[in-house]
């Protein structure tokens, strides 16, 4: 075991810092720290040409292979790019879900065809893609999707029929990619389809969610009638569940250490607000905050657990614990932010820390819904860890 | 930056397992509580002598392995598993650093081989009140007399200090404004030990009484002026040591639970698979695999750089995280037990009465914060 890296390695992190000193600034200053979940509606045009600035300097899909554009980044690197990038203060990637999850998984199950197609279009943050998963009936029950796609018999397009919901990003992307049941009478994880959709189309509306926090990031998307190319399928029909399946496992955790990094910025700033206002003397508050303190030092080495953990896809405690862990911590800390602040927590001002400190506890609250709530995570761990009995899953043949 | 064990450390990993489970299962750690020192003596002569590991963390010019925290971290959490009884905290995790830490050339080359060679045992005590070093707790007296020194002083809760060959014990020199640590061999007249009755039976803490007990000049092994210093350090290390044994403990007490609640029939289904149950262990899980992650990070941290501003913010996270960890998963292992977590038959309470005692000892979590917060907020 060991914790460092080596001097090739934090040369390329000096190499990583200095690009981000030299290109995030002017009309890119007021991305610094900005986007993300919770801030997702923030300057998306910026952010988009901030993309194609990214993709100039060959910093997007760094961990890509380099036939297909991207950097071919060791695990180690990629851990350091994305912290270096996030301890910059670079924005959140509008170019997330195609670099980390539609990407991967064209380059696994995709077409000769589809990678020439789709893939330099993510490198070179010019098309923006969001996942139509979820739907009014399928949160937890995924397996429930109900949106229909059936084959035009002359041209042979597909027709979609339905509505997601919660779509991150919806009216900032060009694409979506839908989970959708293509066989009659099917139930659960059986006869669905994995379809890339035009968004741009007379067949699909896009209404935005207004969320507690007063913004909105997430979105309905409506289907009826919507068409996409024959061509435009991920394996074959009835395949949809194993490759919605398989596109979540990408994400391996690589970015989460530079989601750390946007941790601990949030965590600094609660510590200068209790310093500012004394609240920093209140032992309560001081114990509360060490113990924030030491959630992120073992955030970071159990991320490190995690990358160093066989790269097999196979889930490993450590990873089997993070996202739960994660939220968790950051919700209290949204909370902790709030008694922090005290009565000043509930005035709006224009003071640019109390608005963030103000927004991540309103935000964090979605921190242990999305993505798998807080009881699903826990059914995972219960039931893939330790082996407990299954719940009944009606849902899944 | 690999946090994977290397092939030697899985060897030690796994060799402690299997010789843990056989060595060291329930009725043989029942059969140590009765016993007067506490452990057995075979098996004691079998894992110091055989397997040489107090040698571990010892450096090799002093016949050690030359090994680091990390390799004790991964045997302490293997004993944590199966409640060893064993002088192995006090021997290896605490008089070895604090002689490493403060003591001079002579010290390290008179004790640290016989250590290493599992030939003896030793121990060390913090203070009057014990638990934890503050060298502004220090009232045993040494007043220097022809050929020495006179001590007189009381230490309690030293760990293994009824047992112990050789006791490391600091006292305040009279007439100079200075605390030094001397090394005292159990036999020497002037010394008297009273086993204290605890809760936890599993780990034996004594009373230590000097009164008038004549010390040679080369009893003191502490070098001038690093003691206070030195020894926070070794408490340090030792708290590091003693969250992995606490993490073994409670990974224990999650999997002991598993395999009950697997067997445990009501309304003709095992219990384990009622979702209220599921969650539990889940969350107990979760916060295994945290303590997890703090352990193995600091023993890591600490072996890369042994800075004492490292050390001390690491071994606070470290055992804060692993004493709240076996508290937990030691209280849910009673409760998810049901009516037979209260017997003294099966296994949990012994693992709850761990938990409460390790959780006092080397900082207990509220100071271990307060720590934490000082270096954090107070610059």
């Amino acid at each position: 075991m060991e914790l460092g890296f080596s001097t090739e390695d934090e040369a390329f992190r000096n190499e990583v810092a200095c690009w981000m000193a030299e290109h995030l600034r002017g009309d890119f200053e007021c991305l610094r720290h900005r986007g993300g979940p919770g801030d997702e509606d923030a300057y998306p045009a910026e952010r988009k040409a901030w993309e194609q600035t990214l993709a100039a300097g060959g910093w997007t899909c760094v961990g890509w292979p380099t036939d297909h554009g991207g950097r071919g980044l060791s695990l180690a690197r990629q851990i350091i790019f994305h912290e270096e990038y996030a301890r910059a203060g670079g924005p959140g990637r509008m170019g997330h879900i195609g670099e980390g999850l539609i990407g991967p998984t064209i380059l696994a199950f995709g077409t000769d065809e589809q990678k020439s197609r789709f893939l330099p279009g993510i490198v070179q943050g010019t098309e923006f893609w969001c996942q139509g998963y979820s739907e009014p009936n399928a949160g937890s029950d995924l397996a429930n999707v109900q949106t229909k796609a059936h084959r035009d018999p002359g041209s042979g397009e597909w027709i979609i029929n339905g509505q997601k919901v919660w779509t991150s990003l919806a009216h900032e992307s060009e694409w979506i990619f839908v989970l959708a049941r293509c066989e009659a009478g099917s139930v659960g994880n059986r006869g669905l389809v994995f379809l890339l959709v035009p968004l741009d189309q007379p067949g699909i509306e896009i209404r935005p969610i207004r969320q507690l926090t007063g913004t909105a990031e997430f979105n309905e998307v409506f289907f009826d009638g919507a068409r996409t190319a024959p061509s435009n399928i991920i394996g074959q029909p009835g395949e949809g569940w194993s490759i919605a399946m398989a596109l979540l496992g990408f994400e391996r955790g690589v970015s989460t250490l530079g989601q750390q990094m946007h941790f601990y910025r949030e965590f600094d700033l609660v510590c200068q607000v209790a310093r500012d206002n004394g609240a920093d003397r209140n032992p309560m508050f001081r114990a509360r905050l060490a113990h924030a303190w030491m959630g992120l030092k073992v955030m970071r080495y159990n991320a490190l657990r995690m990358l160093s953990g066989p790269q097999d896809g196979s889930l490993q405690r450590p990873a089997m614990i993070y996202k739960y862990y994660w939220s968790n911590w950051h919700r209290d800390l949204g909370k902790l932010a709030m008694d922090v602040l005290g009565v000043d927590g509930d005035i709006v001002v224009n003071d640019p820390v109390r608005t963030r400190l103000q927004q991540l506890f309103l935000f964090s609250r979605a921190d242990t819904i999305y993505a798998g709530t807080n009881e699903i995570q826990l059914n995972i761990i219960a039931e893939r860890a330790l082996g407990m009995p299954r719940e009944p899953r009606p849902s899944l043949g | 930056m690999d946090f994977a064990l290397t092939s030697e450390q899985e060897m030690i990993r796994a060799t402690a397992e299997t010789f843990l489970a056989d060595a060291s299962p329930s009725a043989a750690v029942r059969r140590a509580m009765e016993t007067e020192i506490g452990f057995d003596a075979d098996v004691w002569n079998q894992v110091g002598k055989e397997f040489g590991w107090c040698a571990i963390a010892i450096p090799e010019t002093f016949g050690g392995l030359g090994l680091t925290i990390i390799e004790q971290a991964i045997l302490m959490e293997q004993m944590g598993r199966r409640l060893f009884c064993s002088p192995y905290f006090a021997t290896a995790c605490l008089a070895v650093p604090a002689l490493l830490e403060v003591g001079t050339a002579a010290a390290r080359e008179g004790h640290l081989p016989s250590i290493a060679a599992g030939e003896i045992t030793a121990t060390l005590a913090f203070g009057e009140r014990g638990l934890d070093w503050d060298i502004d707790a220090v009232t045993a007296t040494a007043t220097p007399v022809a050929g020495g020194y006179s001590i007189s002083g009381h230490f309690q809760h030293v760990p293994d200090g009824a047992s112990a060959q050789l006791l490391l014990l600091p006292a305040r020199i009279v007439g100079r404004d200075q605390v030094s640590l001397f090394a005292i061999p159990a036999a020497t007249q002037g010394i008297t030990t009273q086993p204290s009755m605890t809760i936890d039976a599993t780990r034996r803490i004594a009373e230590v009484r000097l009164c008038e007990l004549h010390a040679g000049e080369n009893a003191i092994v502490s070098m001038p002026g690093n003691i206070g210093n030195g020894l926070a350090r070794t408490s340090a290390l030792a708290a590091i040591a003693l969250a992995a044994e606490q993490l073994g403990a409670a990974q224990q007490c999650l999997d002991m639970t598993l395999a009950y609640i697997a067997e445990r029939r009501q309304f003709g289904r095992p219990i384990s698979s009622f979702q209220a149950v599921k969650h539990r262990c889940a969350e107990a899980m979760v916060r295994i695999e945290a303590a997890r992650s703090a352990v193995l990070g600091a023993a890591c941290a600490v072996a890369a750089s042994p800075t004492t501003s490292t050390l001390m913010l690491e071994s606070a996270c470290a055992k804060t995280m692993a004493s709240d960890c076996l508290f937990h998963c030691a209280v849910e292992a009673v409760q998810l037990h049901g009516g037979v977590g209260f017997t003294w038959e099966y296994d949990p309470h012994l693992y709850l009465k761990r938990a409460q005692a390790s959780g006092q000892w080397l900082g207990n979590c509220d100071s271990l914060r307060e720590r934490v917060a000082a270096i954090l907020l107070d610059r």
